[in-house]
């Protein structure tokens, strides 16, 4: 951000009430009703859940079939008085998960598009400016295929920040890129917001960007908004079990309480398979939970150890024995499905797979922490 | 032999004129197939098509029923006029327009839907209305498919027989285009005028069609690089 530049005032909130039915076939409807304050809303959900629809909603790409979408007093939509605003009149910033930079124009003329009605010498300097703080000045001359993904990603958020929209939507800007050019683009992004205080509506699906930017989270599932608080409320202390889901749990595993160790601070839970006890055990942390009573836990496929000999000397305090079902590569890791009265879900580096001699068949042993087991109601 | 320039240069008159209007009428009426959402379009779709799988005569023969006197069309262009449109050049434009239209307007057709209908989502976001976003992402991306249709049009043009036949006949200077005069010459047992014509004939097309088709390779692979090959989806 440009040092002494005013603070503005906090610009309008974008309020939401819609319903939208999708064609007959799929028995799913959206169905959203929340305010975004100005800052980050993050908007979190499996794909499929609606949020690219709900941002088309708000964009005006899709018409909803009941409701109200208002900011600050502006209306944009409302099916009771039947206003259904211009997309190109709602002054909404969207960059698409797409991003839909022009092929045949330069990243200049990319930024300038929607800046039309201003005189040459103010598009330039706004543009210049704008591309100078997404740290992509130097790139003005060039076409979109000539740069890479994360200044491709740069130049699609300047083109739309430098409107000076009233709401941006973000759907998924930076899913396709590494680590620290996300975090990058990120910082950028939140220096953008201090000043600018509008209502950033961001569609992701990954915890860590929710953890990085979120002020508000939004969690979407099956069209409606299942839980909402912040990144720590929604993620951290999962109750349900689509949260936790989308919160990274490969495995949710349905168990009873056998016995509860108050001393030691741990419980045992049997899994279950359907309605039948299997012969798993796990030792989980504590909880206000009595014995026999039903509950799900939680596990990372990533906090699941694998072995090829029965491991001694561990901290870990479960140990189960199972043979491999499945090895399916996934990117740069391993996804093992892993039959051992139940089946869970770990992964492993193409290294390990490749240490350790696993294939499908191999019998394994599972190593998973107390504290890896996330316990959560039924 | 005998080259009947005179008819050349009534041909190539005619091929430019009924490309131009094509391009006038012919981009609008694509537009509109390419985004319309309207149930029937289909109709109007197939009715454009027509004239590829109509024999030419058939196509000539409703136009010369429909330029003639009898009808309501003729009688107005008569009453507005004092002569009708059947035999004159004028006509003959208007016969050409339908026989060639859906060789201009489905290449247009094609090419304006083949534009990424997320970038005219981009455009209308960035505060474009739909005029300026046809204006400056549609047409522009539409280059080579804009080209290959006024090409197509106008070749066509240059070489239809029937539909000219039916409603123009044949009136050296007016109307006499030069597949006419090539088969009057052939009727005239003249092959080696005719011979001569066709020569010329061929040897105009394939150059014309030549030099578009290494313009339009050109534009494409300049529209692959501005595209790219690692562009994020």
């Amino acid at each position: 951000m440009l040092p002494g530049e005013q603070l503005k005032p906090a610009s309008a909130n974008l309020s939401i009430n819609i319903r939208k039915r999708f064609s007959a076939d799929r028995e799913f409807s959206l169905q959203a009703q929340f305010e975004a304050l100005p800052g980050f809303t993050i908007l979190f959900g499996p794909s499929g859940a609606g949020k690219t629809t709900l941002l088309n909603c708000i964009a005006g790409l899709a018409t909803p079939d009941e409701g109200r979408i208002v900011i600050g007093e502006r209306v944009l939509f409302d099916s009771d008085v039947r206003v259904n605003l211009a997309i190109s009149k709602r002054g909404i910033g969207y960059v698409l998960q797409e991003l839909a930079l022009f092929p045949h124009l330069t990243v200049e003329e990319n930024a300038e598009f929607g800046l039309a009605l201003l005189g040459r010498a103010e598009r330039h300097q706004r543009v210049a400016k704008m591309l100078r703080e997404f740290r992509v000045d130097h790139l003005g001359k060039q076409r979109p295929s000539e740069i890479s993904g994360g200044e491709r990603q740069r130049v699609a958020l300047a083109r739309s920040i430098v409107t000076d929209p009233c709401v941006l939507l973000l759907d998924e800007p930076l899913a396709a890129l590494d680590a620290a050019t996300k975090s990058k683009i990120i910082d950028d992004l939140r220096g953008w917001n201090l000043v600018h205080r509008v209502p950033i509506l961001y569609v992701t699906h990954s915890r860590e960007e929710v953890m990085a930017l979120g002020e508000r989270v939004l969690v979407i599932d099956g069209g409606r908004i299942i839980a909402q608080g912040t990144p720590h409320d929604v993620l951290e202390a999962p109750l349900q079990e689509t949260v936790a889901q989308l919160a990274g749990f490969e495995n949710v595993l349905d168990a009873r309480v056998e016995s509860v160790h108050v001393d030691r601070g741990t419980m045992t839970c049997r899994l279950l398979n359907g309605d039948a006890s299997s012969d798993v055990v796990l030792e989980t942390p504590l909880i206000r939970a009595v014995v026999d009573s039903h509950l799900r836990i939680g596990i990372r496929a990533g906090d699941i150890l694998l072995a090829t000999a029965n491991p001694v000397g561990l901290s870990a305090r479960n140990i189960l024995t199972g043979h491999i079902v499945q090895l399916q590569r996934r990117d740069m890791i391993i996804c093992a499905r892993v039959s051992c009265g139940v089946e869970m879900e770990a992964y492993l580096t193409l290294a390990a797979r490749d240490a350790l001699q696993l294939a499908e068949g191999c019998k394994v042993w599972l190593v998973i922490k107390t504290h890896s087991c996330h316990l959560m109601q039924k | 032999m005998l080259i009947d320039w005179q008819a050349f240069r009534l041909t190539i008159e005619l091929a430019l004129i009924v490309s131009a209007i094509l391009v006038v009428g012919g981009v609008p009426l694509a537009h509109w197939l390419a985004f319309s959402q309207w149930r029937w379009k289909f109709l109007v779709e197939a009715l454009v098509s027509l004239p590829i799988v109509l024999p030419p005569t058939v196509l000539g023969f409703y136009v010369l029923v429909a330029l003639g006197s009898r009808s309501p069309l003729g009688r107005w262009w008569q009453s507005l006029t004092g002569h009708t449109l059947a035999f004159t050049f004028s006509g003959l434009v208007i016969g050409s327009i339908l026989y060639s239209l859906p060789f201009a307007v489905q290449p247009f057709a094609a090419s304006f839907s083949a534009v990424d209908r997320k970038l005219l989502a981009a455009a209308a976001t960035l505060g474009a209305s739909p005029m300026r976003t046809f204006r400056s992402v549609v047409l522009p991306l539409s280059m080579p498919g804009l080209v290959t249709g006024v090409a197509l049009a106008f070749a066509h043009t240059m070489g239809e027989f029937g539909v000219v036949l039916m409603v123009g006949g044949n009136i050296p200077g007016v109307t006499r285009t030069v597949s006419i005069s090539i088969y009057d010459q052939v009727q005239a047992s003249d092959y080696a005028s005719a011979n001569g014509m066709s020569l010329v004939l061929l040897a105009f097309c394939f150059v014309t069609l030549a030099v578009v088709y290494g313009l339009n390779h050109a534009a494409l692979r300049q529209k692959l690089r501005t595209i790219g090959t690692g562009q994020v989806s």
